[in-house]
């Protein structure tokens, strides 16, 4: 059994993250760490691979000036090996850009599996995934809570607003994580120095074989038109307790439609 | 409340300008290591402590400790924070590779003491009582005990414990009366009671080791008599499997303003007729002196503590001071409330706490590196150098940081005003829990009794000389610093004026009555403490000032070092020269008064 797991390396998000005014997208010349939305497909994949008793965790992840600090976390948790993709050409991808690059790498690694994060936390469009599946020609499954495999199937339970649907794909497929439905192990002290040790492929554009002019700046099917600053924080809304605050509240809540 | 921090950026920059991290790694046996690596790992510690161990602290306090019937309940979330502790292997990171550790240098382990401690520092004394127990047992155990007892130890699915205190004996660790008789087969059988034994009885491991001060019979009085066991909770089988309950048993647990759920125990050995059995450590005899070759490390590790408390303070003052509103700042708007960090007063006590802090993160990061190049480098002389100048300094780091670790959670309670003497808001805990680091491993008193009984005669004198020699060469430094670093520099030639007078003063009197040099140790070791701490957070700024010439990381933060280092040279640093009346007094008065007569 082998997964491909995406991983995404992202400024820390505990630190405040500045918008370039030039190209308008986030300045990524800072340190970057693995995007905790992808610690849940990282921990999936390792407990997939137990299940099966073979196979191995590979990581697939594009990230400019070769950084490997988040790759490094994922590798301390238990995956095998991963696969880099670092480009000056790719300054300027949008999902689609990155989805090309994405399924050029995981198709290198021939995977039974492939997991991403239903969205990232830092981009969140949420459409990594499922294009890296057409790009492959392979089935999608979105929003994946529990995953089994058995044979040559996968068995996914969706997560709806109502519950969950049960889904059965065949393998190979890609299947796109929700955040929390796994509790991510933490690296371990021998994981963090067997992780020094385990192998990182980089592979620039040329090494996979696409042609700088279908991604990047050069190749973007979007673009970013403006960039605002975000509204400031309103004051919130103080219930005093008159009898009904209980009812308030709850009113309240079912407006945010969040009950 | 707020959550724990990991204060990393500081940490890694006394690491790289104090310790000389990059040197220790050099050292043979740690080639493995290199600064990055380090760096990776404590991104790691940090949020594994910051997620897994601070959120217990509360719960902790909360909840302390009972026991029933000889069984101690700690709080359920103690247990899970250690299985997860046990899982992420943690306890291993500077053990000896071949018991299953990872072979880091004394340094980093201090740098997780601090972590762990700051997290949470109840929780935190299972997992540091284990190092120390590791410690010993690796240093003089034979290679059988070492074998049954170390990797299960390393990993932390056992846990240690020290039993020295005895309730005739508690810095008089000679007068204790266990006692331990030779069996036929090797063994011994203890029969005993000790008191106050941290994490002594528990159920968040398999096995718990105790190692045991105990006489053999006809052993001779005082420290020359003591031998040191091991008496494992369950006996452990050839194959390693646990076996029959050990005959001791914990009678009750105590107490206390804080700590409340690392259990403090009593512990009955023997009481079930045949005694409980014990495994001799090394030779008969040979107890003390082996506590003697540990006490660096255990000290160092309570004088870490300090620096714990003090930093948890702090972060939770810091972040109460911008959010708490009362007063109008002076020159601020009229009729609206201004956040109480814009008050000077408030500011006062952040940046005593700013920099106290830094202080004894840079002594005792320093004092471990000492430690480690002590054990490690491949010169001989190097190796000594370094073996005294760590004995000079490890009093300082256990009494100067545990009395301004005590300060510092004082001082965050009083940032806090009434809201920080209410429990609720958990400033209170810090001082609590910080208030026993004075008085076990050694009270503060007898550290100060070490410093100038003991540390200060070395080579006549030649250690505290080359130490305070170091300090007056610094000053060229200084100099060449320029203006910024001019009141730094004048404050600390003041200082280390003063300091070597009073070390005169000692030298000539102390011999000729040693009460009169006993009657000052306590200032002495205040003055040398803030003038190790000075001289330090000096060394610190000129690092940060380099990098910030340099245009190299957070300048915000670099310069706050550099300011830290200033006030601390204004402001706190004229104490080194208020302690020399206290020292230079001699008995006179103290003795003056009748035993009988200090109260009515
Ligand atoms: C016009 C435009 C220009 C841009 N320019 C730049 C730029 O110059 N530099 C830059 O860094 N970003 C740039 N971006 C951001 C862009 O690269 C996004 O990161 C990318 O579109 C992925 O979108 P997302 O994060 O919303 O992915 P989502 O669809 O929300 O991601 C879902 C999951 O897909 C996987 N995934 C997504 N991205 C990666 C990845 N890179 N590696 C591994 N797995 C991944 C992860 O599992 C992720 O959780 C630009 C975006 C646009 C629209
Ligand atoms: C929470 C807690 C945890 C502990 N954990 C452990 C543990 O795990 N293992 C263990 O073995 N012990 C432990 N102890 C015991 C601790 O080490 C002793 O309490 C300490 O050594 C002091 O001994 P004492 O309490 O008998 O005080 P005393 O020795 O009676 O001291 C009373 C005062 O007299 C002073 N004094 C004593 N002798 C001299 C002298 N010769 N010259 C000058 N002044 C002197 C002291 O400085 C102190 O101020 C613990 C204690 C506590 C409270």
């Amino acid at each position: 059994m082998n997964v491909v797991v995406c991983v995404k390396q992202i400024p820390d998000p505990a630190d405040p993250g500045a918008l370039d005014p030039e190209t308008r997208t986030l300045k990524r010349d800072v340190k970057l760490i693995l995007d905790e939305s992808d610690s849940y497909g990282v921990e999936m994949g390792l407990q997939l691979v137990d299940a099966a008793g073979e196979g191995e965790v590979r990581l697939v992840s594009m990230a400019p000036n070769n950084e490997v600090s988040g790759l490094r976390t994922a590798l301390a948790m238990g995956a095998e090996s991963a696969v880099l993709v670092s480009d000056e050409a790719l300054a300027g991808s949008d999902a689609l850009s990155t989805a090309k690059v994405l399924a050029a790498a995981i198709a290198r690694c021939e995977p039974d599996l492939v997991l991403a994060a239903t969205e990232s936390s830092d981009g969140y469009t949420g459409t990594v995934p499922v294009q890296v599946a057409e790009l492959m020609d392979l089935p999608s499954v979105t929003f994946g809570k529990e995953i089994t495999v058995e044979g040559g199937t996968a068995t996914v339970k969706r997560q709806t607003e109502a519950g969950y649907d049960e889904v059965e794909c065949p393998l190979p497929c890609v299947v796109s994580v929700t955040a929390g439905v796994v509790e991510p192990r933490y690296p371990s002290f021998k994981g963090i120095m067997a992780a020094k040790n385990k192998p990182v492929e980089e592979l620039d554009l040329a090494g996979l074989g696409i042609d700088p002019t279908t991604v990047g700046w050069a190749g973007a099917r979007q673009e970013i038109t403006e960039i605002a600053e975000a509204p400031a924080r309103e004051a919130g809304e103080v219930i005093v307790d008159e009898g009904d605050a209980h009812e308030r509240i709850l009113a309240f809540l079912d407006d945010l439609k969040v009950l | 409340m707020s959550d724990y921090r990991p204060p990393l950026d500081d940490i890694r920059l006394v690491l790289a300008e104090i310790s000389d991290l990059a040197a220790v790694c050099d050292l043979p046996g740690y080639q493995h290591v290199d600064p990055e690596t380090v760096d990776g790992v404590l991104d790691e510690l940090g949020r594994f402590v910051a997620e897994v161990v601070a959120p217990v602290n509360r719960i902790g306090d909360e909840e302390g400790c009972t026991v029933d019937d000889g069984v101690v309940t700690v709080p359920e979330a103690f247990g899970e924070a250690w299985d997860r502790f046990v899982e992420a292997g943690w306890g291993a990171i500077s053990q000896d590779p071949d018991y299953g550790g990872g072979g880091f240098p004394g340094a980093v382990q201090t740098v997780m003491t601090e972590l762990l401690a700051t997290a949470s520092r109840a929780w935190s004394m299972g997992p540091m009582l284990t190092v120390g127990a590791l410690d010993a047992l690796h240093t003089f155990a034979d290679e059988g005990l070492k074998e049954t007892y170390l990797p299960k130890m390393v990993s932390a699915v056992w846990s240690g414990t020290m039993n020295l205190t005895e309730p005739q004996a508690g810095s008089d660790v000679g007068a204790l009366t266990t006692k331990a008789v030779p069996q036929d087969d090797g063994t011994y059988r203890i029969f005993g009671t000790k008191i106050f034994i941290t994490f002594g009885e528990h159920e968040l491991t398999e096995n718990i080791i105790q190692l045991v001060l105990a006489r053999t019979p006809d052993s001779p009085p005082g420290t020359k008599g003591i031998s040191l066991f091991i008496v494992p909770k369950y006996l452990v089988g050839d194959d390693g499997s646990l076996g029959e309950r050990n005959d001791y048993k914990c009678l009750s647990v105590e107490h206390k303003l804080g700590l409340h759920a690392s259990p403090t125990c009593v512990l009955s050995y023997g009481d079930a007729g045949d005694g409980a059995v014990g495994y001799l450590i090394g030779e008969e005899h040979q107890g003390m002196r082996y506590m003697f070759k540990m006490m660096n490390n255990a000290r160092l590790g309570v004088g870490v503590e300090g620096l714990a408390v003090s930093e948890r303070a702090l972060q939770q003052a810091a972040d109460y001071a911008v959010e708490r509103r009362q007063g109008r700042a002076i020159g601020g708007p009229a009729g609206e409330q201004a956040a109480i960090v814009e008050h000077a007063d408030v500011r006062r006590m952040l940046l005593t706490m700013r920099a106290y802090t830094d202080a004894m993160r840079c002594l005792l990061y320093l004092n471990a590196a000492t430690l480690d190049v002590a054990a490690r480098h491949p010169d001989a002389e190097a190796r000594q150098a370094a073996a005294d100048r760590a004995e000079l300094l490890t009093p300082i780091s256990k009494a100067w940081c545990t009395d301004v670790g005590v300060e510092m959670a004082s001082l965050g309670i009083q940032v806090h005003g009434g809201y920080g003497y209410i429990e609720e808001t958990g400033a209170a805990q810090h001082w609590r829990d910080s208030r026993i680091s004075p008085i076990y491993e050694g009270t503060n008193g007898i550290q100060a009794m070490d410093l100038v009984g003991r540390k200060l005669p070395m080579r006549e004198g030649g250690v505290m000389a080359d130490l305070l020699a170091e300090v007056g060469r610094f000053d060229a430094e200084l100099a060449a610093a320029g203006d910024g670093f001019a009141s730094i520099r004048s404050g600390l030639a003041d200082a280390l004026a003063a300091m070597e007078e009073a070390t005169s003063w000692l030298v000539a009197n102390g011999l000729a009555d040693p009460n009169d040099a006993m009657a000052g140790s306590t200032p002495y070791l205040r003055m040398f403490g803030q003038l190790v701490g000075g001289w330090l957070l000096a060394r610190l700024a000129l690092g940060a000032q380099r990098r910030l010439d340099a245009g190299e990381g957070d300048a915000e933060f670099l310069a706050t070092k550099v300011v830290a280092a200033r006030f601390y040279a204004e402001q706190l640093l004229p104490v080194v020269r208020a302690q020399l009346g206290s020292v230079t007094a001699g008995k006179g008065d103290l003795f003056a008064v009748p035993a009988g007569s200090f109260s009515a």
